[in-house]
């Protein structure tokens, strides 16, 4: 995934916001100078909480919002002042927007039909894109006798069947159950795959994003805090927002006292904790430190740590295939430990007294 | 499944009861709760609607005069086989019921009810009665023809055979402008009596140019209403509310202020010198009254069905139509435009309805040209008191309204209508 993204860096952008700002009342900005690039065949997701200018950037990408300031690009083209029936791209809305008049092949022909194609070729690409989301045999149906399912497939089908090369998705599985949420997931990125055409979807499932994307954007604030591939994202995050969204985080609240080249000494609670350097002002500054529950160590080897803390076990809860316990360390009693139950694993009681240990670059020191 | 809970009558609760009867039983209090309280509208309806409609339908082949006042002479008559003159056994008959009618005053009820069918039958009858009070003795049939040439008339005595069963179709055939020949042959009305066909014509064709223009002027505020951010949206309901909320009486009264020839419309037209003063258009007391009036008082009636549907419609279909490649208009004629006809089709048919059976606006503003068929009916009920051919109006007018509705339900489907 990685790989692709930067092979194709090499490119010109396919789809590129360029310094865009978006106001709806003239007071706020609900986007705050947008960039962003977005290469051929990649699936870039907008991940981020409600009000963070996710969908309103979509919007302008797909010409029913017009950027206050800055522009749209696609290909070489600018796309401030294209109507949406002129832009070519597929898109799939929250709620289907199936047409409910028509039938299933009816709303399939819709695209192909206003763009002039014949009968018989409208036919073929209408059974084609059934086909491809495993709805052959609903034609004749209304979406109103489809379930939830079945209509989010017709609604990619129809985004797909003129053949777009850049497709949005504005959560387009946010009404599924959780079960069906996940087989969709992975059917939509096979189909990317498939066709290599451009996505661009918008959720605020971490969960989704990382499922199905070659990088996502994390939006806060009409702004994006990172934008990476789903690894460095979660293993790396550049602020305390992206790290605390992004997946489980345990954090401690410091003073920075010491900064290496790639290592800092950080005093919480009278304790000095080592970390990685990344979003640090200097010498004095307060900074938060974000730490992976999975990353840390129960009853480390003597010096194979240089961060070991004493802990006492809270809260355990099992899990099934990992125990979560609850432990304070340094005061901070919503400490999380993850233990894989995996054979001869380690065995905890709540009131133990343990040691707890992590590596220097799996403790990453970011902005207060 | 154990063999306790399964036999052959079918399922069975844990202490033995079929399950059916067990669930009528729980569903019976519920049932009777409903029924009670749907018990005061049913007879509100049973009472002022369905008791009413059946009188009507009654009254308008009812023909109960000949068999009160001349009981046995309608027996006489009916089985009489007709043609010519009657024998004198039922000459006999009449003259001595006639006498009898004529003492206790009951003849004049009679008379009338004869009089639609024959102008001169009126006097005819009470001249008879009253010169047989005169005759003790037959041969009856001289005597009578004797009285007047007219009972040696057979036209007459066709006549009188046709009017004497209880029940007559005669009430129909004259709301489809047709009548019985003196000879017995249903024929149309001669010309200058012609008047019904036409009104139903101009009831339905002035109703559906209505329904359209309600439909024209009302669909754009509709989308307004439905599509304005609340606060404006809120201000434009009441607008076309406040109309519904004023007397329909003072409505009517205000397009007369406006249209008539000294109103405030001709009076702009001259003023702007675009009409001389000797040419002021006659715009109320016509057709063009009756349709801009009714028009604007059952415009509500299209809007707010129209409204409920569009508020309905997800904005994101025209999204999605635009971003599949619609322009603006094919979006709105290949996916708004379908989907508001549940809306615009329970619009239509509520304001044909209503407006097939107008009355105080076509009666008021109307004029000569522009009364509709309902005014003709109000004209048979107070004034000339011809209930029998009132009732037929009326009933004929049920019909056509049921066969619209069965038409709609043809062609749309009920089922799709949504007033609300």
């Amino acid at each position: 995934m990685a790989d692709a993204a930067l092979a194709s860096k090499n490119e010109e952008p396919f789809v590129r916001f360029n310094g865009v700002q978006k106001t709806y009342d003239g007071e706020t900005l609900v986007v705050k100078d947008l960039h962003l690039d977005i290469y051929k065949g990649e699936f870039v997701t907008m991940l981020g909480p409600s009000g963070s200018g996710k969908t309103t950037c979509l919007m302008m990408l797909a010409g029913f919002e017009t950027p206050t300031f800055g522009d749209v690009l696609l290909g070489t083209e600018r796309l401030n002042m294209v109507p949406p029936h002129k832009r070519g791209i597929g898109m799939v809305f929250q709620n289907y927007a199936l047409f409910p008049h028509m039938t299933v092949a009816e709303n399939l022909a819709f695209p192909l039909e206003v763009r002039g194609v014949s009968k018989a070729d409208a036919e073929a690409k209408v059974a084609r894109a059934l086909q491809m989301v495993q709805m052959d045999g609903f034609q004749n149906r209304r979406p109103a006798q489809l379930s939830g399912g079945q209509q989010q497939r017709v609604a990619v089908a129809r985004a797909l069947v003129f053949e777009p090369e850049l497709v949005l998705m504005d959560e387009p599985l946010g009404a599924l159950d959780k079960n069906l949420r996940e087989q969709m997931q992975y059917e939509i990125k096979h189909i990317h795959e498939e066709l290599g055409v451009t996505m661009v979807y918008v959720t605020h499932d971490q969960s989704e994003a990382l499922t199905m994307s070659d990088r996502i954007a994390v939006f806060n604030d009409g702004k994006i805090q990172q934008l990476a591939t789903p690894d460095v994202l979660y293993e790396q995050p550049e602020n305390a927002f992206v790290a605390a969204f992004i997946g489980e985080n345990n954090k401690f609240v410091g003073t920075v006292r010491e900064v290496g080249e790639d290592a800092c000494a950080v005093e919480v609670k009278g304790k000095m904790i080592r970390a990685l350097p990344v979003l640090i002002e200097g010498k004095g500054g307060k900074t938060t430190l974000s730490l992976r529950p999975e990353r840390v160590f129960i009853d480390p080897e003597e010096g194979s740590f240089p961060n070991v803390f004493d802990a006492h076990v809270e809260e355990l809860i099992y899990l099934g295939d990992h125990i979560r316990a609850r432990v304070n360390v340094l005061e901070n009693n919503e400490f999380i430990i993850k233990v894989p139950n995996s054979y001869k694993h380690q065995t905890l009681h709540k009131g133990d007294n343990i040691k707890v240990g992590w590596a220097l670059e799996d403790c990453r020191a970011l902005d207060a | 499944m154990t063999d306790a809970t399964v036999s052959p009558v079918g399922l069975m609760t844990s202490d033995g009861v079929p399950l059916k009867q067990s669930l009528a039983r729980a569903e019976r209090r519920s049932r009777i709760r409903a029924m009670m309280l749907v018990a005061p509208l049913f007879l509100f309806i049973m009472i002022t609607f369905i008791v009413p409609i059946i009188d009507m339908l009654l009254r308008s082949v009812d023909n109960p005069r000949f068999q009160e006042v001349l009981p046995e002479t309608a027996q006489v008559l009916m089985e009489w086989e007709g043609g010519g003159l009657p024998p004198e056994s039922i000459y006999a008959v009449m003259a001595a019921e006639m006498k009898a009618a004529m003492k206790d005053r009951s003849l004049g009820r009679l008379t009338s009810r004869l009089n639609f069918e024959d102008p001169g039958m009126r006097t005819l009858m009470f001249k008879t009665a009253r010169r047989l009070n005169r005759v003790d003795e037959g041969p009856w049939k001289e005597a009578m023809i004797k009285i007047d040439d007219e009972w040696g008339d057979p036209q007459v005595w066709a006549l009188m055979k046709r009017t004497a069963p209880a029940y007559t179709t005669i009430h129909y055939l004259n709301a489809f402008d047709l009548t019985v020949s003196p000879e017995g042959e249903i024929v149309a009305q001669p010309e200058e009596l012609q008047i019904y066909g036409l009104l139903f014509w101009r009831t339905i064709w002035m109703s559906l140019l209505i329904t359209g223009l309600c439909a024209l002027l009302g669909f754009p505020i509709a989308y307004l209403l439905a599509t304005l951010p609340t606060k404006t949206s809120n201000l434009l309901m009441i607008l076309v509310l406040l109309p519904f909320w004023t007397s329909l009486l003072v409505r009517t009264t205000t397009w007369i202020v406006l249209l008539q020839t000294e109103g405030v419309i001709n009076d702009i037209l001259v003023w702007a010198t675009i009409l001389n003063d000797d040419e002021r258009i006659q715009m109320i007391y016509n057709q063009t009254g009756t349709i801009v009036a009714m028009t604007h008082i059952l415009l509500p009636f299209m809007v707010l069905p129209l409204y409920s549907v569009m508020k309905t419609i997800d904005p994101s279909y025209m999204r999605a139509a635009r971003s599949l490649g619609a322009t603006q208009v094919t979006a709105f004629r290949r996916i708004y435009f379908p989907n508001t006809i549940p809306g615009l089709g329970a619009g239509g048919i509520l304001v044909f309805i209503l407006a097939i059976g107008y009355y105080i606006t076509p009666a008021l503003v109307g004029g000569r040209t522009g009364q509709l068929i309902s005014n003709f009916i109000a004209f048979h009920m107070q004034e000339s008191l011809n209930w029998g051919l009132g009732a037929a109006l009326g009933a004929i007018l049920l019909a056509g309204v049921l066969a619209m509705y069965w038409l709609y339900n043809k062609l749309i489907g009920v089922d799709n209508m949504k007033f609300g």
